[in-house]
């Protein structure tokens, strides 16, 4: 027995219903199905991060760029270990500390794979280009790259480099039919000793998703709300839909 | 107090209990995130030979968390019957495991010894046991619970139906329900994970449950696993509750962090019993857990993640569940990070929540950031069905999309009763086989009439 392409079920979920059987068993159509989306989530999590192009991709915007280091050096050191994704080498430390202005900035932008270097490449550009013109009245510290980081070294940057807040853009935990999904992470004052309850999330960025262009205009919504209210985190409630449960919390 | 062994040629010293239990435990990525873990293999077995040769009854007076800081320690000793525990109350941890391997020991006298044994001893002995002595002492015991079936009986395999949506959308949740019964699942409970936490969405979901399985008299029971004081609301507003779901933990400080203490369950248990809707029985709680929760709230007090799991089974045992799960790849590769890790703990989890007493399934389950895949989750199933797991999780495809991680599927239920010779709590294979969903050999049918009526009813029908 094979697939049945027109089960009445399919019409009203994306879950995989309607697959057919092989005796109770999957039939191979669905197996393969299957094996693809499993093949590409993990080629995503396992996809070396180039910061060199990403870097000539955002190098339009016009803005100087920095590219710092976590204490993470690889992917499977990344994965068990999120304590020391969210730390920054002392040389990174030192390197944002001379960037410091007197005035400070109002905004510094963290980019990172985290779990997925396909949404990094591909989700940042075009949400970076559609963000910048929408915060003209921000001084804006330099871009910083920080590969292998964690939602909450956007603390540890934005202190260093003396901004009073920070936007974290990083790659999500990809899912079986999203292993391209890139997540924002907005705080204001970033300092250690903040959690999540001090963060607001914007998810699931990705063309077939949230769109990037659409995207930047809830972040910067968020981000000049912020500004107005003085606070991020729960007392700063996004106008839109509340997230889901599952979509929070996952790369912290 | 310290202790020292020369076992292995060298000295090895470990400083306290939490010390020996956490450096006695097979490798796992979140006791080395926790700064738990031995630190080299030879390490590892001297403390299990120190852990070995420790009384049992040492784990009623070396409290991992004391007494007067945590109110599941306070639990597990104040509900200690001594009289169970006779039986093995002069045995090592060693000699335990072998007592447990005994042909003479006996699913009666594990049953007598449950309420005897803590927590904190269940942990020890499964850390000195292999993965075959964790499934066969396991498939020794025998937990029978009940609501409108009747689940963990001998040759039997019952399973969640998970018909997760990512906007909760009510059409969208009944097609995979329907696809689910389809395929002969959904005994153990039809549980749906809310993407939004709301008194309104989770009625709304009670409600479609409860009309499918009144209108089809399906011998099953339904659940939304929405927070505790959510249900609670939803009960306070009539909705059709038939279990109450919550999330626990091993410590206080951890329960604190879901948001619960043992004085809210002891609530919610009491709301969902005095709504009556058991037919066969009064099992009215379901509970989940998993390795690494009480780490990731900041909340493990120094203490293997394997250990805390196991303390979590005793705020469960106090409730008498119908159902627990371990959901045991579903927190991520920083705390088990490859198929390896989430098979070990798959069953030691089972392992000792059975031994505890309690209705154990398991959501065999992995992140796409673990180093894991669906032929690891075959080899957990097929390990949990020889040990006599009660249920197994049924989602579309594996594919939860809601929560985005992968689980075991509806064809899978079907290849391990295949495979085992298992099936269904008998009221539901009574149901299937009278619907002409299964045949008399449990094999699968076409086209039912009865799902065929159902989509029409719920509206799914395309044209």
């Amino acid at each position: 027995m094979s697939e049945l392409p027109s089960h009445p079920l399919k019409h009203w979920t994306s879950a995989r219903v309607g697959l057919g059987r092989a005796g109770g068993s999957l039939p191979w159509p669905a197996a393969r199905d299957f094996r693809l989306a499993h093949a590409r989530a993990r080629d995503a999590v396992h996809q070396p991060f180039d910061a060199v192009l990403l870097q000539h991709d955002l190098e339009p915007l016009g803005l100087p760029i920095l590219k710092i280091e976590t204490e993470v050096h690889d992917r499977a050191t990344y994965l068990q270990r999120p304590d020391w994704g969210r730390k920054i080498s002392s040389e990174s430390q030192a390197l944002l500390s001379e960037q410091q202005t007197n005035q400070g900035f109002d905004l510094v932008i963290i980019l990172s794979d985290g779990l997925s270097a396909a949404a990094a490449q591909l989700q940042i550009p075009p949400l970076l280009t559609a963000l910048l013109p929408l915060l003209g009245s921000w001084s804006l510290a330099p871009l910083v790259i920080a590969p292998f980081a964690r939602v909450a070294v956007q603390d540890a940057i934005g202190q260093a480099i003396g901004a009073s807040n920070a936007l974290m853009l990083l790659g999500e935990r990809p899912g079986l039919s999203s292993p391209d999904s890139l997540g924002a992470y907005l705080v204001r004052d970033p300092k250690s000793g903040n959690t999540d309850a001090n963060r607001n999330c914007v998810s699931n960025i990705r063309p077939a998703g949230l769109e990037p262009a659409a995207a930047a205009h809830r972040i910067s919504w968020l981000l000049h709300e912020s500004r107005r209210i003085g606070t991020t985190g729960v007392g700063l409630k996004d106008d839109s839909d509340s997230l889901p449960i599952a979509d929070q919390g996952r790369v912290m | 107090m310290p202790w020292t062994t020369r076992f292995t040629g060298k000295s090895h010293t470990f400083a306290d209990l939490r010390e020996l239990m956490a450096k006695a435990t097979p490798h796992r990525s979140g006791d080395v995130l926790a700064g738990l873990a031995a630190e080299s293999a030879e390490e590892r077995v001297a403390a299990q030979a120190i852990l070995a040769d420790l009384p049992l009854a040492h784990f009623l007076e070396d409290l991992l968390i004391p007494y007067e800081e945590d109110e599941v320690t306070r639990l597990i000793i104040d509900r200690h019957d001594a009289d169970a525990f006779a039986s093995v109350s002069s045995l090592s941890v060693g000699e335990f495991r072998d007592w447990l391997l005994d042909y003479e020991t006996d699913s009666a006298m594990l049953a007598a010894l449950a309420p005897g044994i803590t927590p904190e001893m269940a942990a020890a002995v499964s850390k000195l046991m292999a993965n075959q002595d964790l499934i066969l002492v396991a498939s020794k015991c025998k937990v029978v619970t009940k609501f409108r079936n009747t689940i963990g009986l001998p040759g039997r395999l019952s399973v969640r139906l998970q018909p997760n949506h990512p906007t909760d959308d009510l059409k969208g949740i009944a097609a995979s329900m329907l696809d689910g019964l389809l395929f002969g699942c959904g005994d153990a409970v039809i549980g749906i994970n809310p993407a939004t936490d709301q008194v309104s969405t989770t009625t709304a979901m009670l409600q479609l449950m409860d009309e499918l399985i009144s209108r089809y008299e399906i011998p099953t029971q339904s659940c939304v696993l929405a927070h505790v004081t959510t249900q609670l609301q939803a009960i306070a507003k009539g909705a059709p509750v038939d279990l109450v779901f919550q999330s626990i933990a091993g410590t206080q400080a951890a329960n604190e962090s879901f948001g619960i203490d043992l004085a809210m369950l002891r609530e919610a248990r009491e709301a969902a019993l005095s709504l009556k809707r058991g037919t066969v029985g009064d099992n009215v709680m379901y509970f989940e857990t998993g390795q690494g929760s009480a780490l990731s709230a900041n909340a493990h007090h120094g203490i293997d993640q394997q250990t805390l799991e196991a303390r979590a089974y005793a705020v469960a045992r106090e409730f008498k569940p119908l159902l627990v799960n371990t959901v045991v790849g579903f927190i991520g590769p920083e705390y088990l990070y490859d198929g390896k890790q989430i098979i070990r703990a798959g069953l030691e989890d089972h392992f000792c929540g059975k031994l505890l007493g309690l209705p154990m399934g398991c959501d065999a389950c992995y992140t796409n950031h673990a180093e894991a895949d669906q032929d690891d989750m075959d080899n957990l199933l097929t390990l949990l069905g020889v040990a006599g797991c009660n249920y197994i999780m049924g989602v579309p495809g594996a594919d939860d999309i809601m929560l985005g991680y992968q689980s075991s599927s509806f064809h899978d239920a079907q290849y391990l009763r295949q495979a085992l010779s298992k099936k269904p709590a008998p009221e539901f294979e009574r149901w299937l086989e009278t619907h002409g969903i299964n045949d008399e050999h449990g094999r699968l049918c076409e086209n039912p009439a009865v799902l065929l009526d159902a989509v029409r009813n719920l509206g799914l029908s395309n044209a």
